[in-house]
């Protein structure tokens, strides 16, 4: 299972990659996908919205489960991986694939950057899943 | 504490996704679950379901006793014939649905009997407990779970590579017809020809002792043509496809045979039996909700516990069953309805958080049976 010490995690297994701007790419972890098992669909309708640290900004949707997506920190969706959209790219099972490249699932703008202190580094997620 | 199968230490060698089910560790998933659902279709895949529970029924009296707890009318039981029935409870619900094997009467005293009963592995326990409760009747009980395995071996070429290990004809064995014989070099295994899959094959019932052999030599026999062993979750996909009930899913203690489409294995006519006098009310006064078949209309996928309302936003019913079907790529279910929501091609939606998901009605099994 895969970890990368770059990114930032949560304990709903999203990670989050921070860029220069001040914008940042979602996903969820290794280890969620291969809870999930193969995906089926995502969605994602909130592009546009503001939506505050710990809220549902969309839904997964695998063979035998379905779980809610929860944003890491606050911030404005900017946009959903086109290649995983069903209106486009319709490859929902990159994210399984690659979850932490390819298989980005949302982009945003954060509105807080004092709260990516609370997320958990590499080292703390590891700990977590074991 | 969780309970292994005899083939718990193959399934963890084999890389599965190992998980609780019913007190057992079990295999959820192999590969993945859409490769194993597709080689059961198209081929032939081998699950591990020995967490299921068997009890054998004996005596001069052990017809009487399932003609009292059982819905389905064991009296046209054949040896060699097995049926699917449930046992009602007494306030209108379900202790579980079970299928009972007539067995040969060569280990029987004269006038005696014998019967097998397959029971959902969640309600062992419950089960025996019933039975025992209810048995007022010249009949003994014994549990044989612990000691019995139980492969299936389903899908289109399941026939084909079985008859290479055992010299019992097995093109001569009807859907619900069982035997028991040699196979693979073991004496008195049961070959059964049921299953939960919709695509054919066999059950195989045998001592734990060779259960390990008889897995290895079937994959052994089945690899030219790509078996696979079949996880749970599989297992799943499979039986929804068809539309058959799952316990604790689609049936439980509190659902009545009659609503959840269980009419045809429920014999009202028979002599009585423990909850036919409710069921008779019941149908006198008419069914106030039915178990359907789903199909979502958008990618969202059903789930048990979905709240269903009509195109009002009033509750008629709840979701208990829901997958992504891998043959058909669209998301199915299972659900109660109110009865005037049942008819076939209703639109129904179902409530998933803050989303509203518009659903049709649609008649199990979801594809034509291969």
């Amino acid at each position: 299972m895969q970890i990368p010490s770059h990114l930032k995690y949560t304990e709903e297994h999203e990670w989050i990659r921070v860029e220069a701007d001040n914008t940042a790419y979602i996903g969820i972890t290794d280890f969620a996908q291969g809870e999930l098992g193969e995906l089926v669909y995502v969605e994602v309708d909130t592009v546009g919205e503001t939506i505050e640290r710990n809220e549902v900004f969309g839904t997964v949707e695998a063979v035998k489960t379905t779980a809610d997506l929860y944003m890491p920190v606050s911030g404005t969706i900017l946009e959903f991986n086109p290649a995983i959209d069903e209106a486009e790219g319709d490859e929902p099972t990159l994210v399984n694939e690659s979850p932490y490249d390819k298989g980005w699932i949302i982009k945003i703008k954060l509105i807080d950057p004092s709260e990516l202190e609370g997320l958990m580094d590499a080292a703390a997620y590891q700990e977590l899943v074991g | 504490m969780l309970k292994n199968t005899a083939l718990t230490a193959i399934h963890e060698q084999l890389g599965a996704k190992m998980a609780p089910f019913a007190g057992y560790n079990m295999p959820i998933s192999y590969t993945n679950i859409k490769e194993e659902h597709q080689a059961v279709r198209e081929r032939v895949g081998i699950f591990d379901v020995s967490h299921m529970g068997e009890f054998i029924v004996r005596g001069p009296e052990a017809l009487d006793l399932i003609q009292h707890i059982s819905s389905n009318d064991a009296s046209r039981l054949q040896i060699g014939e097995a049926q699917y029935a449930c046992m009602p409870n007494k306030q209108g619900g379900i202790v579980d649905d079970l299928l009972i094997y007539r067995l040969s009467e060569d280990n029987c005293a004269a006038g005696e009997r014998a019967y097998m009963l397959v029971v959902n592995a969640s309600n062992i326990e419950k089960d025996w407990n019933w039975i025992q409760e209810n048995n007022t009747f010249d009949t003994r009980l014994i549990n044989i779970s612990d000691q019995t395995g139980l492969l299936a071996v389903q899908g289109p070429l399941a026939q084909k590579i079985l008859q290479g290990l055992t010299e019992v004809d097995l093109s001569a064995l009807k859907y619900y017809t069982f035997t028991k014989g040699t196979f693979a070099g073991i004496d008195n295994v049961i070959i059964s020809a049921t299953g939960y899959t919709g695509s054919g094959g066999f059950e195989l019932y045998a001592d734990n002792a060779h259960i390990v052999h008889l897995w290895e030599t079937i994959l052994e026999a089945g690899k030219d043509v790509g078996i696979l062993p079949i996880g749970l979750g599989a297992r799943d996909t499979l039986r929804l496809e068809m539309g058959y009930c799952l316990y604790g899913n689609d049936i439980n203690d509190t659902t009545s045979p009659l609503e959840a489409g269980l009419g045809w294995i429920t014999k009202l006519g028979k002599p009585a039996f423990i909850g036919r006098d409710l069921m008779l009310e019941q149908k006198a006064q008419g069914l106030s909700k039915k178990l359907v078949g789903i199909k979502s209309l958008d990618r969202r996928v059903p789930r048990h516990g979905y709240p269903i309302e009509n195109e009002a936003g009033e509750l008629i019913g709840e979701v208990t069953s829901g997958t992504q079907s891998p043959t058909l790529d669209i998301p199915i279910g299972m659900g109660y309805v109110a009865l005037p929501y049942a008819k076939e091609g209703s639109t129904i939606y179902l409530v998933a958080g803050k989303k509203r998901i518009e659903a049709i009605v649609s008649r199990p099994p979801f594809i034509t049976a291969g």
